[in-house]
């Protein structure tokens, strides 16, 4: 088998103020193949966004450390690379985008700007009016007239913002690209436009997307495969056809679904998961899920669970050791 | 058929803008049964929390009316409608801006009977807190902190109290559930239907979520620009719904499950137009695949009943 495009291993993260030690990332290991969508999906506080900033080397400098483990993406070890080669990866072959379009944008320059910016940064293109094309190429490829690069931020709906944040993203064709929560802030109509959009994108362009989401429904929609977190761990991982659909599942992930209100099916009570997210300062012994898990029992909560692995579908819980 | 406990009539809220008239909520007509639940759902600016705040007359209506239990509620006077808002509580969107930070839980719980002199003494009061406490679920041990210790399902929990405290029967619950994890979503969800049938509540249930208000709703409206296009039975809207709209809204969905994987899905196209001043005849009109020049007309669209309970907004469809 070829080496994946990105491999994750063991990685360890943690956050450490004056007050207490959280932490966010505990001993993720993933892969991601060429033209894959892989999900990363899970609750405020999992760590999901940890996972994303570390791959870009954009953990807050002096309180988000990486204690252990290596990140593998396209032949190089990220965590070891200079500040100068980093920035070379930043944007180019890796870029990401962000949760909210209204924030991560500069109100003070244009769109055109904007993009222009990522352009003459890592390309070869040096002439203006060369870089001028390639922008109005990119706006139309995410469905923005031209025209409107001279419009600044205020001036685009919140759809549309998204949709400039998308175009600065895949500006150098990257071959990597993360969005994290890309439409979590969007209404279901303007969702729908700006996912079916970044498809046809990924298709185009032969992108390989890490989409951090707490929306299982954007997971069957848009991967490949999936991994579920919780407390800084993936508790189970696979392909969707597998996490969705495999008998033997985590009881997280059984409990994520049985959260979610169904359209079809007739269902007067949910079945959610009870008490609260574990707190990163304090993690509890054991199984990171025990005090939270219907089916635990005397060993989960001294015990750490190994990773089963069913032919590719890993599940960290002792109900299948 | 039993009396509703609410009644909309042609209600109409506009906003003065320097450009012209805002129509943020424009002719509704809704009507609440006693214990059920209306989900009012629409996008972002489609005027739903401005329709629950103007029936609560958070913000006074512009035109048309309001009957709370048959009584016309735009002609209280305030001390009567003082006595009115004890019955007609209000949940909000976002537990975290919605609790004084500088208030123990008690102390939040506490306000509004004090306000509203509802017990005689502090014993009284702190049972009635406790007693409150216990019914949406708080441990007792939280009492004493602050609302920036608990997590968002919690503090949900108590602005759920606060809504409580005054044992109202009709509660506006504006997007309860958005800023929520889907665990604790669910949790909460839970909680507000078992109260419901515990008290006999009845509920105006605003959300942008359709999976959420089709599970807890008996009856559904759906919003756009200020107008409610459809109204029906949960059930209905979402077997069959009539108008393009609610159909566009219902295939944008992104479901957890792979049936729907590889389907060719109807996307919407354009974006929201703006509700200043907005063009006479059907306001979805400039979106709609099925759109006419008759939909543009003045006067040509009524909101009118193509089946039992069924209400549609729509010239093709009636």
């Amino acid at each position: 088998m070829s080496e994946p495009l990105l491999r994750i291993e063991d990685l360890w993260v943690r956050y450490q103020t004056e007050r207490a030690t959280n932490y966010a990332v505990n001993g993720v290991s993933l892969s991601l193949d060429k033209g894959e969508n892989l999900g990363l999906v899970g609750e405020t506080g999992a760590g999901k966004t940890t996972v994303a900033l570390s791959i870009l080397r954009l953990l807050p400098q002096k309180t988000g450390i990486v204690d252990r483990g290596s990140i593998w993406f396209d032949g190089q070890e990220l965590l070891s690379l200079s500040q100068s080669d980093m920035r070379a990866i930043r944007g180019n072959k890796i870029s990401m985008i962000f949760q909210d379009p209204m924030t991560s944008l500069n109100p003070v320059l244009t769109v055109g700007e904007q993009i222009a910016e990522v352009i003459m940064l890592h390309s070869s293109k040096t002439q203006k009016h060369e870089v001028q094309q390639r922008v109005d190429e990119i706006l139309q490829m995410v469905g923005i007239p031209a025209a409107r690069k001279q419009e600044y931020p205020h001036q685009f709906s919140g759809g549309m913002k998204q949709r400039v944040v998308i175009a600065i993203a895949i500006a150098c064709n990257p071959m990597l690209l993360i969005a994290d929560e890309p439409t979590t802030a969007l209404d279901v109509t303007i969702q729908a436009q700006v996912l079916e959009m970044m498809d046809a994108l990924k298709r185009t362009l032969q992108t390989s997307m890490l989409l951090i989401t707490h929306d299982l429904g954007i997971v069957a929609q848009m991967c490949d495969k999936v991994a579920i977190m919780y407390s800084g761990e993936i508790v189970e991982y696979g392909r969707v056809e597998d996490v969705f659909e495999a008998t033997e599942r985590h009881p997280y992930t059984q409990g994520l679904f049985g959260s979610i209100p169904s359209l079809t099916g007739n269902v007067r009570r949910l079945n959610p998961i009870g008490g609260q997210m574990t707190d990163p300062a304090n993690l509890p012994a054991g199984c990171k899920f025990h005090p939270r898990c219907p089916k635990c029992m005397e060993r989960c909560k001294t015990e750490e669970p190994a990773v089963v692995d069913r032919t590719g579908h890993r599940i960290k819980c002792h109900l299948y050791t | 058929m039993s009396q509703p406990l609410l009644e909309t009539k042609n209600l109409k809220k506009y906003f003065k803008t320097p450009h012209g008239n805002l129509h943020a909520v424009d002719d509704v007509s809704l009507s609440i049964e006693k214990g059920a639940t209306l989900g009012v759902v629409g996008e972002s600016g489609c005027g739903k929390s401005t329709l629950g705040r103007t029936i609560l007359r958070l913000t006074q209506a512009t035109d048309g009316r309001i009957l709370y239990d048959g009584r016309e509620i735009q002609a209280c006077n305030e001390s009567e409608m003082r006595l009115l808002r004890r019955e007609m509580q209000i949940i909000f969107q976002d537990p975290f801006s919605s609790l004084n930070p500088r208030l123990t839980v008690n102390e939040l719980i506490a306000e509004p009977i004090i306000v509203n002199h509802i017990c005689e003494n502090k014993a009284a009061r702190n049972r009635r807190v406790e007693e409150l406490m216990d019914m949406v679920e708080l441990a007792k041990r939280l009492s004493n902190t602050y609302p920036h210790e608990l997590d968002g399902g919690r503090r949900q929990r108590i602005g759920i109290a606060r809504a409580l405290a005054l044992n109202p029967r009709f509660i506006v619950c504006d997007e309860p559930v958005s800023a929520l994890d889907v665990s604790v979503q669910a949790q909460v969800l839970n909680l507000l239907m078992d109260l419901q049938e515990r008290l006999s509540l009845t509920y105006l249930f605003i959300t942008h979520n359709l999976s959420v208000v089709r599970h807890i709703s008996s009856e559904i409206a759906v919003m756009y620009m200020g107008v409610c296009v459809e109204k029906a039975p949960a059930n209905m809207l979402f077997s069959h719904p009539r108008h393009p709209y609610t159909e566009a809204l219902l295939e944008a969905i992104p479901t957890p499950d792979l049936s729907s994987r590889n389907k060719k899905r109807k996307i919407l196209k354009g974006e929201v137009a703006s509700p200043i001043n907005p063009a006479p005849g059907c306001r979805f009109a400039p979106r709609c695949t099925k759109a006419t020049a008759a939909c543009t007309e003045n006067g040509g669209i009524t909101f009118s009943e193509v089946e039992k309970g069924h209400f549609v907004a729509c010239i093709h469809c009636c």
